[in-house]
């Protein structure tokens, strides 16, 4: 079995598709195994009175939670368990000890994962394994989710059933780069995790390691009238192409995609992608002149109605538009918008605060930034402009060539545990541009350089033209 | 699917029926019916009220989407809850945000009204809404947050306890838009930084103030001594030879205490140099960040408070100076203005006195390029800070 032929696995739309019943572990009567009055008597085997403390206040609480699925788990009794029966209270157990302490009561590290693949699971073990036995492995499995985060309820149900039965029943709805994420499985569960998750839900593993990490995107052209690509579509055939380079680590370091359908970046590719895509037009903003004014006589709220929790006051296009601008290339004059849009830099203010009367242009792509990362090593990045626009169409050909380009060289030239952010500060964006075979252009700098220690090529007898590249 | 203990799967044979590198089951069949519909044609949006968007297609379609809060840690039962509320109001179908909320979206202004009134009515045994509806425009959304004490080796603080502990004192910033603009905060429990606090308006950061321990004895058994060396940004750690008690001598590694800033690198890479420490660990408050691209370029957030006690369960101290600092910017911002605009607009010095955080030497970058944030100009405002100085310089 394949990704062909499953994209509709789950689709209620199409005859035959599956159903949670297909693939239920849990009867209903297992499912509803507890009343509210139980769960209100219901004590852990621990005294957890710090923890405890946490189920008050009005934000929803993990205590809480967790300890729901702590009496699930005792009235379904070990005999229909794979995962440890009490390892949800152990682990609360264990958040008391550590909040007594205060340090963290999982060991170093942990080798651990499935066959064929060199990542997708954490291992963890607990320090205390004699006062906590039902933790004392809890391994994370990160599982692939589908792009932007769309659920049928049928498969997670599924996955529900998967992660109780032979995990914890806990879950992180998700992991920072994207994944669905199960937390809390022992060692010999992981196996027949995977077996279920491929065979009976019909998915992957995510990325961990350094290989490529799960790609994610924003919801895209799925429910956002900004979207200028598919954000979707392009996350997933990209991690389609490259299911390879992201179950097997092959690189100097971790690597990441993300995919923004807007300068918006509501999935922060331009900071927490090594290559982000981000979504960019390159004509005109498509002004609706009555609708500006229908903002103008305060008919429709400004900015979607985001700011109405307060009274700012009636709308004034000239303050909170035109003044805003960050390249002065707007102006209203009581009867007419105008944009110079040579001038416009696409900074998403005018079209976020109206968005009914002006979209972005119709002419669209996107844009390539690179090198975004945390601090750890050489300090924090963020993903440097380096192609300003590229029209690009399924299957996308012409992305993967660039990354091709820049894995090539990154593998290669890349030390040990080095992102490529810190490739690109170590070589000089000059050597990038090289091994991407794009010319300089003053678009990639805030400004010029200031200090002259300026390298020049030996070769070449024509340099003052050759050296432009 | 399986069960017993091994299910389907041949431990003899592991190979066997083996299913490889399928990746994430298609997106397409996890949209609900209106969103395939509509995909691509979307007009404009409006958000009707605080944790409510509606989106207008050019078909004339509407969808209505109700927001809620979500811890991200959740089990089994919880996600069966969301499913039940989907299968209910939504045809089953359930999305979550890069933030880490639930969205449920229906396709009429009454199924979104019902929704949202079964949505707030449902609450934990303990007293905590499950399903707070908000997290939309101006207001403070879900903290996107990391393992911490439930389950990484290498945090210096807690994440759920910590972020519960924030999300109840800025409960209120929630559920409403009043801010000058919108305001995220991040939380991550060690400065690998998982997540977003390099780029956050407000985030919190766990903290060592400890160099590592050497465990001589194992660390040349499970470590690689030149990756423990290359792991330190300042170049603090170099191998030596030590002799044991028992006379053996064995290879390890040294920490120039003087230089090491306590970032935990060397442990990530090697399991010999813990340092964990009760009091010396604590959480840093960075501010000032973010990520689009909106008026001003994204930028990185600050260190304005180097260190904080952690104090679980409720950290008090943290809680009450991130209050401090949304306080100060909600009061003084002008509208659309992030905290990293405002900031930078009435000048650091500004901020500082205005959200009345202690200005300390920790502040002052000291690490490779950090002569570009010095202030190389007599434009300055003058402050209590600005007067210190001129006192203890003898100047007045």
């Amino acid at each position: 079995m394949s990704a062909e032929g499953q994209e509709h696995l789950w689709d209620k739309e199409v005859e035959g598709h599956r159903t949670y019943e297909d693939v239920r572990i849990f009867t209903d009567e297992q499912l509803k195994n507890y009343t509210e009055e139980e769960l209100k008597e219901f004590k852990i085997k621990h005294d957890t009175p710090m923890a405890d403390e946490l189920e008050k206040g009005p934000w929803p609480s993990v205590i809480s939670d967790i300890k729901r699925e702590a009496l699930h788990r005792r009235k379904l009794g070990q005999e229909n368990l794979q995962g440890p029966m009490e390892c949800c209270e152990d682990l609360l157990g264990q958040l008391e000890l550590s909040y007594i302490d205060m340090e963290t009561h999982w060991k170093h590290g942990g080798i651990i994962g499935v066959f064929g693949y060199g990542g997708g699971v954490i291992g963890r073990y607990s320090d205390a394994q004699e006062k906590f036995p039902a933790i004392w492995a809890f391994h994370t499995l990160r599982i692939n989710q589908p792009s932007s985060k769309f659920y049928t309820t049928d498969y997670l149900r599924g996955m529900c059933d998967v992660c109780e039965y032979r995990g914890s029943g806990i879950m992180n709805m998700h992991g920072s780069t994207g994944d669905t994420v199960f937390l809390g499985a022992v060692t010999e569960q992981l196996e027949p995790i995977f077996f279920d998750l491929t065979h009976d839900l019909g998915v992957d593993l995510g990325g961990s390691g350094s290989n490529l990490r799960t790609p994610s995107c924003c919801i895209g052209k799925a429910r956002c009238e900004f979207a200028m690509i598919d954000t979707q579509d392009m996350c997933y055939e990209m991690t389609m192409h490259y299911q390879d380079e992201l179950h097997r680590p092959a690189f100097p370091y971790k690597f990441k995609f993300k995919f923004d359908g807007c300068p918006n970046c509501c999935v922060a590719s331009i900071a927490r992608a090594d290559m982000s895509y981000i979504g960019i037009w390159r004509d005109n903003i498509r002004i609706d002149q009555e609708a500006v004014k229908a903002y103008v006589a305060g008919e429709i709220a400004p900015n979607a109605g985001a700011f109405s929790g307060r009274d700012w006051g009636p709308f004034d296009i000239q303050k909170e538009v035109i003044d805003l601008c960050p390249s002065k290339c707007m102006s209203w004059d009581g009867n007419e918008l105008k944009i110079n849009d040579a001038e416009c830099v696409r900074c998403m203010h005018c079209i976020n605060v109206m968005p009914r009367a002006l979209r972005v242009g119709a002419d669209q792509g996107l844009c390539l930034c690179f090198g975004a990362k945390a601090p750890i090593l050489e300090g924090a990045q963020m993903s440097t402009l380096t192609i300003p626009f590229m029209y690009t169409e399924k299957p996308y050909d012409n992305l993967k060539e660039i990354v091709d380009k820049v894995w090539d060289w990154w593998m290669e030239e890349g030390k040990n545990r080095e992102r490529l952010g810190e490739l690109i500060q170590r070589f000089g964006l000059r050597q990038f541009l090289e091994v991407l075979e794009i010319p300089a252009m003053p678009q990639m700098v805030k400004e010029p350089r200031s200090n002259p220690y300026v390298f020049f090529k030996e070769e070449g007898s024509a340099w003052w033209l050759e050296e432009r590249h | 699917m399986s069960k017993g203990k091994f299910g389907y799967y041949d431990p003899e044979n592991p190979m066997k029926d083996r299913i490889t590198d399928i990746g994430p089951p298609h997106y397409w069949q996890m949209f609900p019916p209106i969103i395939r519909r509509n995909y691509g044609k979307w007009l404009y949006h409006e958000i009707l009220e605080p944790g409510v968007l509606m989106h207008v297609s050019e078909t004339g379609e509407k969808v209505y989407t109700v927001r809620v809060g979500q811890p991200r840690l959740v089990t089994a039962e919880n996600i069966r809850e969301i499913c039940d509320i989907a299968d209910k109001y939504c045809d089953g179908y359930v999305r979550w945000t890069t933030r880490n909320a639930v969205e449920f979206i229906v396709d009429s202004e009454e199924k979104m009204k019902a929704l949202k009134q079964d949505l707030e009515s449902r609450k934990h045994v303990g007293g905590s809404y499950k399903f707070p509806v908000g997290g939309t425009g101006a207001s403070i959304t879900g903290i996107v947050h990391t393992q911490g004490w439930f389950h990484c080796h290498t945090p210096a603080t807690d994440a759920s306890g910590l972020v519960k502990s924030v999300h109840d004192v800025l409960f209120d910033y929630f559920k409403n838009m009043t801010l000058p603009a919108k305001l995220r905060v991040s939380m991550a429990c060690c400065l690998n930084m998982c997540g977003a606090v390099h780029c956050s308006d407000i985030a919190l950061l766990g903290y060592h103030r400890k160099p590592p321990m050497i465990d001589d004895e194992v660390l040349d058994k499970v470590c690689e001594i030149p990756l423990v060396v290359a792991a330190c940004p300042l170049g603090a750690i170099r191998p030596v030879k030590v002799e044991l008690e028992d006379g053996t001598k064995v290879n390890s590694v040294r920490v120039n205490e003087q230089r090491c800033m306590f970032c935990g690198n060397c442990y990530t890479m090697c399991m010999a140099t813990p340092l964990a420490d009760k009091e010396g660990d604590g959480v840093a408050i960075l501010a000032g960040g973010k990520i689009s691209n909106r008026i001003t370029h994204p930028k990185f957030s600050k260190v304005v408070v180097p260190i904080l006690p952690n104090e679980p369960p409720r950290w008090p101290t943290v809680c009450k100076t991130v209050v401090q600092i949304v306080e100060a910017y909600a009061k003084d911002a002008r509208k659309y203005e992030r905290l990293g605009d405002w900031a930078a607009r009435i000048g650091w010095e500004r901020f500082f006195e205005k959200t009345g955080l202690p200005f300390t030497w920790h502040i002052l970058d000291d690490y490779r390029l950090a002569y570009d944030t010095y202030r190389t100009t007599t434009q300055f405002k003058f402050t209590e800070h600005a007067w210190a100085v001129s006192k203890a310089a003898g100047g007045i």
